[in-house]
């Protein structure tokens, strides 16, 4: 073999057994490898980042990976205990939305992660802003600044006043990559006990009927039901999907004495339930 | 396995020795076919031969237990004792071929036309397994071999139009053989537009064209080592289906294969065949000619297979044996496309058939002992392993919505076996046989996604954890001469275990827009299929024959329902004057009340018919060649009716005139 086919296979041999030494250092940026910056918030000597999966905010269920950075020598901070507290201005009042305590992420030592459930957006994204409180070495600081939060393609998050005259909020969360498959399926479901205080709804069931109104609202078969999960507090069913396209989640909440709060069931006179969540692949 | 196949692919082709063989010389008379062999002594009759460029369906179709299914006027599905495609093998001199279509538009036969081919031959029932394993039967599609009889350039050309439908066909073929080369070339081109049902009734989507080429080639290296080469392009286009919901704009397919023939002289090994072949299937359906359907969607299958086969023919003292050994592996992908009528939602995607494979490696023995006295005993033996994987993912998944314990890969044994004792005397023959045979699932019995039967109205879905079908069964038949009468009776009966039909998933929802429902393929304990044909001919005088079938059918589940697509009471009777130069028939041809349909799997009560036929033939011999021409009348007295095998009821065609002319230049 000549030596200019030769060269480049030993070059790259050489490239591949060198690459691979700094494996254990823990380099910071890596450890938000795979996500995007949404916004970054300079807060005097501290910039606190946001990061998530698609570099936006978007209605719906959010989780997002937070690290605050020491604007003075740049690193990263390993030891803040962080609160949030998304707002939304309406003309006439504000209020919240369903969100998690924040915790530092499993085996990472600069990023803390927590989600938002974003409920609503106006059209041009506005309306919310976000209010971080931090402690760091015992010192408190707060910021709060503005953010966007786009319209999701899909209803893929409700709001609703139920037949107990209680507003709930539930979130599809997953199937992220939905495929033609028995899907894992896993909502969020929160009441709005006041207009800052979303606590997770334990216990109750929602039924789940998927459908294709583009297919004369083909059916699938073994989906199941969604309960509760106690020990992540969210609601977990099977989805079964039989094919790509646009997918209409039919669901009915029932409460932990079966009793029905919000939707119907799909029937051949009643095409949807009022109720539901969307999904597309 | 694949490293198997090809290991003792190698093996085979270094053991072949030297020595002389023995000159078999076959003629081939413009398109017209050799003969159909019907084994197990379902002779057909040369001069039901009405057309010289009949279709290989309408072939197939005057064997007495074959029955097509027609979906229309192209591409019928045949049937072997009343069992259809998943439980026949269906090959091309030898080579396994699969269709690509998952409603079962484009059955094997029609990828083929009759110009490619010998001969056709069809053993019932187990005595069908020489090419595969399969339960009703078998057919195989015998293409020519290459002759070096030194009878130089030979050209042949055929015409043919038909009143019904408009319908024409062309045949051209040039064949050149020499002493140690030969070559033949034909190319046949047919097309149709919608047909007419008695009354004048047009049935809309009823047309189809297609174009078919093929190239054989051989060169004899020495007296006992002969190499063949041969390509079949076929290719259809703008077929209409009546009795589906969709058409197809295009099947095509490309069938190639390498043979060596060694053939020594003065040994008990009289022929030893070797093939390697590689066959490829592209199907596209096609909704765009419909005005209104429900929805908008693309269909597309592909199917592709390689294989090989190695066949040894022995002769020693008073048997006969045959060897084959094959081996394929076979590639099923189809898929569906659906638009949206809402532009914003997205096109819905699944896969159909999601890419299976197929690997099958086998051996079949066979010994045809003859004890003397006319009296023989025929016993065969095939045992194969047969695997099927499942290579997408999202296929392994789709089907886990319906199954939720399958594993990608399925592996079976499958063992075929059957033996026969027939007495011949001067008069009489009579035959009994024994089988018994196991099949795999087709792709679709295993592994089909929502494919929609129009049929009964339901989606189907396969099911991979099904067992082998497995079938015992008895056959009989009888003959004997009376100086000028000739009776003959001949029967089958199949006790089917594990037979595979759909079963309805209740709460399942249909796919297809509009259907009834879902079946999910599951077993029945049970089923049993009877058939017994009663032949009776008369021999008025040389010339003047007159000859009748009448048969009955029957199939039952251990669900007490009848089987779905078993023939009513039949009846064919025949009129017919020979002479060398001029023919003439009178045909009746019909069906009584099918009173045991099956309502279960969508079939309703088909009324009897009965049609009237005139065909008539004349030869002419000049000094450079021979023209024959044929024509007639196919259904005088213009009745509208269908039969049982006609899917969803479409019309048969009304009258039909036709004439066919074949000149033969040497």
């Amino acid at each position: 073999m000549k030596l200019k086919y030769l060269l480049p296979v030993v070059l790259l041999a050489l490239v591949f057994s060198c690459s691979t030494d700094n494996e254990d250092d823990t380099d910071p940026l890596n450890e938000v490898e795979g996500l995007m910056l949404v916004k970054e918030i300079v807060n005097g000597d501290q910039t606190i980042e946001l990061f998530n999966k698609k570099g936006m905010f978007e209605t719906g269920y959010n989780a997002i990976s937070i690290r605050i950075k020491n604007n003075t020598d740049d690193t990263y901070f390993e030891n803040a205990s962080i609160t949030w507290m998304p707002m939304m201005q309406m003309p006439t009042m504000q209020h919240s939305c369903p969100r998690s305590a924040i915790t530092k992420a499993l085996g990472k030592n600069t990023v803390y992660e927590g989600f938002i459930i974003y409920q609503m957006t106006n059209t041009d994204g506005s309306g919310w802003s976000l209010t971080l409180n931090y402690t760091i070495d015992g010192m408190d600081y707060s910021v709060t600044e503005t953010i966007s939060v786009m319209q999701y393609e899909n209803q893929n998050t409700a709001s609703f006043m139920a037949s107990d005259d209680t507003r709930y909020i539930l979130a599809l969360i997953e199937p992220k990559n939905p495929s033609i498959a028995v899907n894992t399926m896993k909502v969020g479901l929160f009441k709005m006990q006041n207009m800052m205080t979303f606590p997770v709804v334990e216990d109750y069931t929602i039924t789940l009927d998927p459908r294709m109104p583009g297919m004369g609202n083909h059916s699938s078969p073994n989906n199941t039901d969604l309960t509760f999960n106690s020990t992540d507090n969210f609601y977990y069913g099977d989805l079964s999907l039989t094919m790509t396209g646009y997918w209409k989640l039919n669901l009915k909440l029932m409460n932990a004495s079966n009793e029905v709060l919000k939707g119907e069931d799909v029937t051949e006179e009643n095409e949807a339930s009022s109720l539901y969540l969307e999904l597309e692949f | 396995m694949k490293k198997l196949i090809i290991i003792l692919f190698c093996l085979l082709f270094s053991i072949h020795g030297i020595s002389q063989e023995k000159k078999k010389e076959e003629k081939k008379d413009t398109t017209k076919l050799e003969e159909v062999v019907i084994k197990s002594r379902r002779k057909l009759s040369s001069y039901r031969q009405e057309k010289t460029l009949s279709s290989i369906d309408d072939y197939l179709e005057k064997a007495n237990n074959v029955i097509m299914i027609k979906r229309g006027n192209y591409a019928w599905e045949p049937t072997i004792n009343n069992m259809a495609s998943d439980r026949l093998v269906v090959t091309i001199d030898g080579m396994q071929i699969f269709g690509a279509c998952t409603d079962k538009m484009d059955p094997i036969t029609s990828y083929v036309d009759v110009s490619n081919l010998e001969k056709v031959i069809v053993g019932s029932g187990q005595e069908g397994t020489e090419n595969g394993h399969c339960l009703g039967g078998g057919i195989d599609l015998q293409l020519p071999t290459s002759k070096f009889n030194e009878s130089g350039l030979k050209t042949s050309a055929d015409l043919g139009y038909e009143t019904n439908g408009n319908f024409i066909a062309t045949g051209l073929e040039i064949e050149y053989a020499g002493k140690e080369f030969f070559i033949s070339a034909d190319g046949i081109y047919r097309k149709s537009e919608n047909y007419k049902a008695g009354n004048d009734l047009e049935v809309l989507y009823s047309q189809f064209q297609k174009c078919n080429i093929s190239l054989q080639s051989g060169y004899k290296f020495s007296e006992v080592h002969i190499v063949d080469v041969n390509v079949i392009y076929d290719r259809a286009t703008d077929v209409g289906y009546p009795a589906l919901p969709m058409d197809v704009s295009l099947a095509e397919a490309l069938i190639t294969s390498l043979t060596h023939n060694y053939k020594p002289e003065d040994k008990s090994l009289k022929s030893l065949e070797t093939k390697l072949y590689f066959n490829t299937i592209t199907h596209i359906m096609d909704d765009t000619k419909r005005p209104v359907v429900p929805i908008r969607m693309d269909m597309p299958g592909w199917s592709d297979t390689f294989g090989f086969y190695s066949k040894a023919d022995i002769l020693k003292g008073k048997h006969h044996f045959i060897f084959n050994l094959n081996g394929f592996y076979n590639k099923s992908l189809a898929e569906m496309t659906m638009f949206s009528n809402n532009p914003n939602e997205p096109d819905m995607f699944m896969y159909t058939w999601p890419d299976i494979r197929t690997l099958y490696s086998g051996l079949f023995v066979k010994d045809n002992w003859h004890i003397g006295d006319g009296k023989s005993i025929a016993s065969s033996l095939r045992l194969g392993y047969h695997t099927n994987r499942i290579a997408k993912d999202v296929g392994v998944e789709s089907l886990q919505i319906f199954h939720p314990n399958i594993d990608d890969q399925q592996n079976r044994f499958l063992m075929s076996m059957a033996s026969s004792y027939t007495i011949k005397k001067e008069y009489s023959n009579i035959t009994f046989g024994l089988g018994y045979g196991e099949r795999a699932p087709s792709v679709s019995e295993g592994y089909g996604f929502f494919l929609f039967n129009s049929f009964d109205n339901y989606d189907y879905i396969g099911n991979p954890n099904l067992k082998n079908e497995k079938a015992f069964e008895a056959n009989f038949s009888f003959k004997q001469k009376f100086n000028d009468f000739e009776i003959g009776v001949q029967s089958s009966y199949f006790h089917i275990m594990d037979y595979i039909i759909g079963d309805i998933a209740p709460n399942v929802s249909s796919m297809t827009i509009g259907a009834n429902g879902v079946r999910v393929y599951t077993a029945l304990d049970n089923a049993s299929i009877f058939d017994v044909y009663l032949n009776g001919s008369y021999k008025i005088s040389d010339s003047f024959s007159i000859n009748g079938t009448i048969g009955y059918n029957n199939g039952k589940g251990s669900h007490r329902e009848h089987l779905p697509l078993i023939r009513p009471f039949s009846y064919f009777t025949e009129v017919s004057y020979n002479k060398p130069k001029f023919n003439v028939a009178l045909q009746l041809d019909g069906n009584g009340n099918q009173s045991n349909y099956s309502s279960f799997y969508g079939e309703n009560k088909t009324a009897s018919y009965a049609v009237l036929n005139l065909n008539l033939g004349n030869a002419f011999y000049g000094e450079k060649g021979r023209a024959i021409l044929k024509y007639g009348i196919e259904n005088i007295l213009d009745a509208k009716y269908s039969t049982y095998a006609d899917w969803n009821n479409i019309p048969r065609q009304g009258r039909n005139f036709y004439i066919n002319l074949s000149f033969v230049m040497h």
